[in-house]
């Protein structure tokens, strides 16, 4: 017994020693990691102290919740949680099943070089960097030379306006990340569509099936495992909008509805220099986070056999 | 009898078909349209006349042909010293991706790595949770001093947990473990089969991480925004927010002549640097971007 523990325990010595050179690769990255991930996730224990520079991270003196106090019982808590959420469901309810349709498409078309054609022209827009595609949103929008108004100005529409009506921000900022990324989104629903085995269409066109029966019957149950996966995904991060986007679109004027968690902290914390409390509203939304995530997972665990971990 | 059935069903399904099939194309041709007409506008708007822009004229077609944006633009310095700024961050940037990234995505598909699970959850984790901006602000500019530096653009946000997930699912399912067990009896030990083995077999790959990497560095502002201070080191991504959102053309053209003319100048100014800034993506785009699908693909294959 004791002579097998102790082999055992030489032998995963010997092990890590004859693979050292493993470990020597995975160093850069391993010291990269620490400094400025790690450290920063023990720096959240400034959102229980009260935070200065001077004192440094261990020397500043602890405040408790304080800060979470605070930005509970602040007007800015319900209204960013309401904006992230609106902005967050709406944008899943939109962007969601957009992919799936244009993979089913895409998954019907014949003419090789047209599939193509399709394909590379609604990826394209994914590839416009985030100051761009704003700075085209706010262009294309403008009342007095915008291409949109004087479009919808053909049809007898009159937008006035867009930027600046605080109700239309969810829906530009929604409408317009669906436009950029559901090509691109799409990719993967293709590249399982295309693994289905042939086999299945053959015996349903013996059976008498039409390309609709053939769609609904065995392309969309083929891509329910990878819709269930993305949907956790997604789900897990419905409290984190992306900070990019929604602090370019902002303005004056549209900020009753624009004022998200990511972009109130980071007003807070650079540019009122409110470091704890800044820090407090970004663990909280962390946290919130990542117990969203670990429920789905389970709930997608309970209900079938499809999950992340 | 059962033949005619057959038959006549096979007759119903094709006029069925062409009908879907006319729906579908129909579809496929207007989300083309969708897709490309923004961007076909950018670039017309870019050599019109701006006031023909303005009153709504130029929709379809280029009217009015003008270089005066362009020419206006190959003045401003800021713009071009953030492209030269952006080419640097973008090229050494991707360069330290690559070398952290791929090397942790191999050894973690080995199966005989004492502590593989450990190692895989510390490079995993911080994908679903993180410190946040301040702490990471705070860690960065107090203990590393790295505020305003070229090394904050290129360094602290170099291992990326996604990049690794799906260069690893490469080397798990297209390295077997004979030929590393082949290497060995022969003599060859860990680090010369990572790179004269390995590495030469894992060209798409390193494609893959490489065109990523290289996009989102050319794409990114935030990093910038947070950490840059002086702006003959800002990316193109800031100095094209300065010209796009911030309105900076539109205020220091503002001196003598009509306001409302500068500002239909400002916007001519506006598209042809769109055009300028996101030129050297969609030109190469379409020749890479099997590259980029394989990656998604490989990334699929893990969920």
């Amino acid at each position: 017994m004791a002579q097998t523990r102790s082999l055992g325990e030489s032998s995963t010595w010997a092990r890590i020693k004859r693979n050292w050179g493993l470990y020597l690769l995975m160093l850069p990255a391993i010291i990269i990691f620490i400094c400025f991930t790690y450290m920063p996730m023990y720096g959240v224990v400034i959102a229980f102290k009260n935070f200065k520079p001077a004192q440094g991270i261990m020397g500043s003196a602890w405040a408790g919740f304080k800060y979470f106090e605070r930005y509970f019982s602040s007007y800015m808590f319900g209204n960013t949680i309401k904006n992230t959420l609106i902005i967050s469901i709406y944008t899943i309810l939109v962007t969601f099943p957009l992919p799936v349709f244009l993979a089913l498409m895409c998954n019907q078309m014949y003419a090789k070089r047209f599939k193509k054609f399709f394909q590379v022209s609604t990826y394209l827009p994914h590839f416009i960097s985030t100051v761009v595609m704003c700075g085209m949103i706010i262009l294309f929008l403008s009342p007095s030379s915008g291409v949109i108004p004087k479009l919808c100005g053909l049809v007898g529409i009159q937008t006035g306006d867009l930027m600046g009506k605080a109700e239309a921000f969810s829906s530009i900022y929604v409408w317009t990340e669906a436009w950029q990324h559901v090509g691109w989104d799409s990719i993967m629903y293709i590249a399982a569509l295309s693994s289905v085995d042939p086999c299945l269409y053959e015996a349903a066109v013996v059976d008498g099936a039409n390309k609709w029966q053939k769609m609904r019957f065995i392309d969309i149950p083929m891509l329910l495992p990878t819709m269930v996966t993305l949907f956790i995904l997604r789900t897990g991060s419905v409290m984190s909008v992306g900070f990019e986007k929604v602090y370019l679109l902002q303005n004056d004027l549209n900020i009753a509805s624009s004022e998200i968690i990511s972009t109130y902290l980071y007003k807070m914390g650079l540019q009122s220099n409110q470091y704890s409390y800044s820090a407090a509203i970004g663990l909280f939304n962390n946290v919130v986070n990542f117990i969203l995530l670990l429920s789905v997972n389970q709930i997608a665990k309970k209900m079938g056999d499809t999950s992340l971990f | 009898m059962a033949q005619q059935a057959l038959h006549s069903n096979h007759v119903k399904n094709l006029k069925s078909d062409k009908v879907f099939d006319f729906v579908i194309y129909t579809l496929a041709a207007l989300m083309v349209i969708v897709s490309l007409y923004p961007m076909y506008f950018i670039v017309i708007a870019s050599i019109s006349d701006p006031n023909l822009v303005a009153r709504g004229d130029i929709l379809f077609w280029p009217k009015g042909l003008t270089l005066d944006g362009y020419k206006h633009l190959s003045t401003m310095s800021s713009l071009w010293v953030g492209y030269g700024n952006t080419i640097a961050y973008t090229f050494v940037g991707t360069l330290i991706m690559l070398a952290v990234n791929i090397p942790v995505a191999y050894v973690l598909s080995r199966r005989d790595l004492v502590g593989r699970g450990l190692f895989t959850l510390f490079f995993i984790f911080p994908m679903f949770f993180g410190g946040g901006l301040i702490p990471t602000f705070i860690i960065l500019n107090n203990t590393f001093n790295m505020l305003d530096t070229f090394t904050v653009m290129v360094l602290p946000f170099s291992v990326i947990s996604y990049y690794i997930v799906v260069a690893r699912t490469f080397f798990d399912t297209s390295m077997p473990k004979e030929l590393w067990d082949a290497a060995q009896i022969d003599g060859c030990g860990n680090l010369r089969y990572f790179f004269t083995i390995v590495l030469p077999l894992s060209k798409a790959i390193i494609a893959v991480i490489a065109l990523w990497a290289a996009v989102g560095h050319w794409n990114s502002y935030f990093n910038a925004m947070i950490y840059m201070r002086s702006p003959e080191k800002f990316p193109l991504q800031l100095v094209m927010r300065n010209i796009l959102i911030n309105n900076e053309m539109a205020a220091t053209a503002m001196t003598g002549s009509a306001a409302a003319e500068l500002n239909r100048k400002a916007n001519l100014i506006k598209y042809c640097a769109i055009v300028v800034s996101s030129l050297p993506i969609m030109t190469m785009y379409p020749f890479v971007q099997k590259y980029f699908n394989q990656g998604v693909m490989i990334g699929a294959l893990k969920g």
